[in-house]
This record gives structure tokens, sequence and C-alpha cells, in this order.
């Protein structure tokens, strides 16, 4: 690392940030303006294999979903905490690694206990 | 452009993607706002130079928590129908939650003006980049982080639980 | 940061615009061909001289097609959709060196339009924030297929986001900066990671496939089960800015493999060179590698049929992120004995 990294490195990527808006919007507008619309009752009904669609598709989904978002959350968490030790992993030596290895021992009886307990099951 | 204008100006922005979370009626266009909302707080971090600290907020708060809220949205019934209608009682302890939260706010602020002149300062150019971040965590704060692992393990233990008795709701 | 500078980075950030643009369009087309050729088909061969001109009559077929949101559906959110996608797949190439510094105009240009210190959390960052555009299209389109296309899409997007994390920290053990620039540089001339880490590269490279919706981790939009998945009820360039987002994300994320584990920009040889021949060698022997990537990723999608949804969670959650996790302790065990800590 040459020089200490400031804030004035993110600039080239608000330039970025600003052509992609850019782009995203113009398509969406143009593609309105410039597309037909044509509306009646039958057409603007969902397409659902030509069926007719009962109710909508405002329904409760499985629980294992959102079990899935709340055992990311926290693995992400845990996952994030490995970063800042794999930048110093040269300069904290053996006392990083041992502090790490507990680390992830506490990660993997966390790990084991939802996989005994059968959160990760998808199948019935 | 000086420092203290862009400040000034993401501190709006912010604040007005803010109050669009709680404005917005509809509760997946306020997790939106809330993730614009984030997006700007992670650019103040930038502007302090605590770099990991902004990609951890967008990562965690923008990108798995707010996953999370959307995934119990959608498992939530929102028809229109299903709404639940405000009483007068759940009216009254949201004024007072609010308040007791505003009064909280209040004081901090007023913190903030004594001491800081309105505006963090940042002692050493460096300090929030993920190198010194990391020497601090295995060193001075090892213990702390160690035990951050053991309330994960609670955590998942909780979501267990949690899901194992919702499940008996849906089935 | 100076005028000239800040005229150097715009110029850089609107060619990649437009070359990932390009890219993208003709990926549609390059694998449409090598469908066509596996299948032993001939393919689109219409537009101009063996259908080079596809890209381009696609495109305008999709801005004048009618542009169709259902009643039911929540417009505005049915909207940003897209939007999202596309603005999230445009801005991840912001962090990865193209080549060596070219010399033009007596100024030393970087071929990166931002060095940061965290580059590639940058990276994962925005993936992570990628998920809200099928996410959102998929809910709002009221649609019961759509939402089902939508939630299966979320979950494996965010299930394999944590085996990909895990397995891209052993590069960053061996190089000790997250940034993508210093990643390149440690893997000089063949020092590429790719023969230090084997197993990291492959979890990373199906993690990738998985981020990218791609066969053989195509569930969100198996069109045999859920019609079109998360855009079925899209139509018009809203269906193509996902299209559009999935080919440029295809592209960039060929790069991001390329920089971490085959060494970027760097080739065998490249000492021989310097100067502005350097910097367009380098320029060519990343495309290269980004080209031998996209090639397999299609190939590989009409070759393996896809996962059911119960075997992808299961190859998710209990086969990639345990193997990351010892793979990465086994690196930093094997490091420690090689510099003599223990």
């Amino acid at each position: 690392m040459q020089e200490i990294s400031t804030s004035a490195n993110y600039i080239p990527l608000l330039l970025q940030i600003v052509v992609a808006a850019a782009f995203v919007i113009f398509t969406l507008v143009v593609t309105h303006k410039l597309t037909p619309r044509i509306n009646s009752d039958r057409k603007d009904e969902n397409f659902e294999c030509g069926i007719e669609a009962e109710g909508n598709a405002r329904f409760p989904v499985s629980v294992r979903y959102f079990m899935t978002a709340i055992l990311f959350v926290l693995f992400d968490v845990e996952v994030i905490f490995f970063y800042p030790y794999a930048v110093n992993f040269y300069e904290l030596k053996m006392e990083g690694l041992l502090a790490l290895i507990m680390f992830v021992g506490f990660f993997l009886v966390g790990f084991l206990y939802i996989r005994l307990k059968g959160a990760l099951e998808w199948e019935k | 452009m000086s420092l203290q204008m862009i400040s000034v100006i993401l501190g709006s922005l912010t604040i007005a993607s803010g109050l669009m979370v709680v404005l917005s009626k509809h509760p997946i266009r306020s997790v939106i706002y809330l993730v614009i909302t984030f997006f700007f707080i992670s650019a103040m971090y930038i502007l302090m130079n605590a770099q990991f600290l902004a990609i951890v907020n967008m990562i965690v708060y923008a990108g798995a928590i707010m996953v999370l809220f959307l995934f119990v949205l959608m498992l939530l019934n929102l028809n229109k129908e299903m709404e639940p209608e405000t009483t007068r009682m759940s009216l009254f302890t949201a004024v007072i939650a609010g308040g007791t939260l505003f009064l909280v706010m209040i004081t901090a602020l007023r913190d903030t003006f004594q001491y800081g002149k309105g505006y963090v300062q940042v002692p050493v150019q460096d300090a929030g980049l993920v190198e010194q971040l990391g020497k601090l965590l295995f060193s001075k704060y090892l213990v702390p982080f160690e035990i951050s692992s053991i309330l994960f393990i609670a955590a998942m233990v909780g979501a267990v639980l949690l899901a194992k008795r919702e499940k008996q709701i849906i089935d | 940061m100076d005028t000239a500078m800040l005229i150097e980075k715009s110029a850089l950030v609107l060619l990649l615009f437009l070359i990932s643009l390009g890219v993208a369009a003709y990926q549609t087309y390059f694998e449409r061909k090598l469908a066509a050729w596996i299948q032993d088909r001939v393919g689109p061969d219409r537009a101009g001289p063996f259908g080079i001109l596809q890209p381009i009559a696609d495109g305008t077929k999709m801005f004048l097609k009618e542009d169709f949101i259902p009643a039911k559906a929540d417009k505005w959110l049915f909207i940003i959709g897209p939007g999202i996608s596309m603005f999230t797949a445009l801005i991840t190439s912001s962090v990865i060196p193209w080549g060596t510094n070219l010399n033009l105009f007596g100024r030393d240009i970087s071929l990166q339009v931002a060095d940061f210190n965290i580059g590639i959390l940058f990276v994962f960052g925005v993936v992570s924030i990628g998920v809200y555009g099928i996410m959102i299209g998929g809910w709002a389109s009221n649609n019961k297929y759509s939402l089902y296309g939508a939630i299966r899409a979320s979950s494996q997007m965010i299930s394999y986001e944590l085996a990909m994390g895990i397995s891209a920290i052993t590069i960053v053990m061996l190089t000790g900066s997250l940034s993508l620039n210093d990643i390149v540089q440690s893997q000089h001339g063949m020092n590429w990671n790719i023969f230090y880490q084997p197993l990291a590269f492959f979890i990373f490279f199906i993690t990738s496939l998985a981020e990218l919706n791609r066969a053989p981790f195509d569930l969100p939009e198996c069109e045999s089960e859920l019609i079109g998945g998360y855009h079925t009820e899209y139509s018009s360039m809203k269906l193509g800015l996902y299209l559009f987002s999935e080919y440029t994300s295809m592209f960039v994320s060929s790069a991001i493999m390329a920089v971490l584990f085959f060494g970027g920009y760097n080739f065998p040889g490249m000492d021989a060179f310097s100067g502005n021949t350097l910097a367009i060698l380098s320029i060519a022997a990343f495309a290269l590698k980004i080209f031998l990537f996209i090639f397999v990723i299609m190939w590989i999608r009409w070759t393996i049929p896809r996962f059911r949804f119960d075997q992808l969670m299961h190859l998710g959650w209990k086969v990639l992120i345990p193997v990351a996790i010892v793979n990465m302790l086994i690196t930093g065990l094997v490091v420690a004995w090689n510099q003599g800590w223990m």
C-alpha cells in the first residue's frame, strides 16, 4: 500500500454511479414513452398459464425461506469478522491464528446445532 | 466544494429518505427507502474515511438485515382487508414510546453541539481502515470479539426455536 | 483530485460503460450461436452476415414492444425492480483493474476507475444489493409464479453469498489486502492464486454461477415450473434490463474470477515488455481470460441439467460453507507451518 486511502478515492465511483443511474432512468423513461399501450380488463390480468387467477400473490410463503434469511444475517456478520483478520494475517502470526481457530470453533458449534436441529432441511 | 457542504447535503438527503421510511404507507416501499438511507449513511462513513465500517453497513444492514425484513413482510399477509386496525390504546402507547425516543435523541444532540461544534473530527486519518481495525480487534478487543461469537450461537438457538413455533401455526 | 484526473476518470467510466453494454449485447449473440453449435443447429443468421446484427435487432425490438404493467401490480415497485438490477450490475466494474498503466498525452493513466482499500468487499456489497432487483420485481408483479421465482432467487443468492465470501478470504489472507489492485500485483507473471487455492477457486466459481442465476442454478426462472420466474410479467425494455443485467453481471464476475485466481492482467513473460506495449498486451491477456470464463459458463448452461431446490440449498449450506471454512483453516495452518510460527 503506497499511500493512505482516503475518501477522495471514491469520487470516480460517484461518477460511475451517476452514469449507471442516468442510463437506467433514461431507459425506463424512454421505454415508457416510446412503446404502444392498449388496455382492457382481460388483458391487464396476470398471466398464470392462461387459467383464471384465484386471489392474488400476497400470501405467506414457507417458514423455511424465513429461516434461511435469519441464518444468513447471522453468518454474514461472522464472515465479515474474518476480513479484518485476513488482512492482518501475516502481522498477527500465531496468536491471531489461535484466536481465529477459537472463533471458527464457535462458528462450527452454531453450524452443527442448526444442522442437527434440522433448520437446513428442505425435504420433509 | 468544501467538506462541510458535502456533509450538509448528505445529511439532508439522509434525513429526507429517513422521513420517507416513516411517511410511506406501503411497508415494502419503506424497506426500499431504508436501504437508500443506509446508502447515504455509508457515504457519510466514507467521508469520515471509515471505509470498512461503510462497507459493513452496506453488506450487513442494507444487504442482509433488509433482505430479512423483506422476507418477513412477504411472510405476512399484506392484503388490504387484513390490515390491523389502529385502536386508541395502540395509538397512545406509540405516542409515549416515540416521545421517549425523541427525548433521548434531543439529549444526545445537545451533547454533540456542546463538544464537537456539530461535526465529527477524525483524530487519525487511517483509523477507520480495515488494517487498523483488524489489529485492534485481535489485540485489545480480543475477548469481546470471542464473546460475540457466543452471542451468535444464542441468536441461532433463538431463530431455530422461533421457526419451530411458527411451523406449527403454518402447517 | 485535479481537473485532468477528473476528465481522465470520466472518459474511463464512459468507455467502461459502453464496453460493458457492448459485451453484454454480444454475449447474447455468442450464447445463441454456441447453443446452436452444441445442439447441432445454425442459430441466428438473418440479420447481417452470420446474423452479426442480431443483438441490435433484438435491442430495437425491445424498445418498441408494448410495455405491459399488470393491473394488479404495484406500479412503482414494478418499474424500479429492473432498474435496481441493472444499476448494481453496472457499478461493480469500477473496482476492477483492467490493465497496467497506460501512458497517454504524457500522463500515466491507471486503468482502474477507483482503487479502494476495500475493493473486494465492495463487490460483495453490491452483489448483496442486487438481490433487491429480483425480489422487488417478482413481488410487485403480484403473480404467484413471479413471487416463487423471486423468493427462490433471493434465498439462493443469500445462501451462496456466504460460501463466496469465505472462499475469497483465503486470497485476502495470502495477499494481505482487500484492494483488487494489490491482489493482481501480487500475482505478477505466472504466480497465480489458482496454483495455491484450487479449492477456493472451485467454490468461488460454483457460487458465482449461483449468484448469476445461471444454469445449473437457474431455478428462479426455470421455465418448466415457473413460466418465466420473477420476470414472467415483464415485457419491453424492462425485461430487457433484467436480461441485460444478467449478461453484464456475467461479464463482471468473469473478470472478478480472473482477477482473484487467474492473475488478472498478468501473463507469463510480461517482464519482457514495458510502457504502452505492456499495457495493451495486459488488456488483451485479461480480455482473453474473461472470454474463456464466459465460454465455460455458457458451455455449462447448455450441458448440465438444473438442480432441484432442496439439492441447491443442501449444496450451498451443508457442503460449500463447511468446505470453504476448512479450506480457510488449512490455508492458515499451512502458512503458519511454512513461516515457522508453530
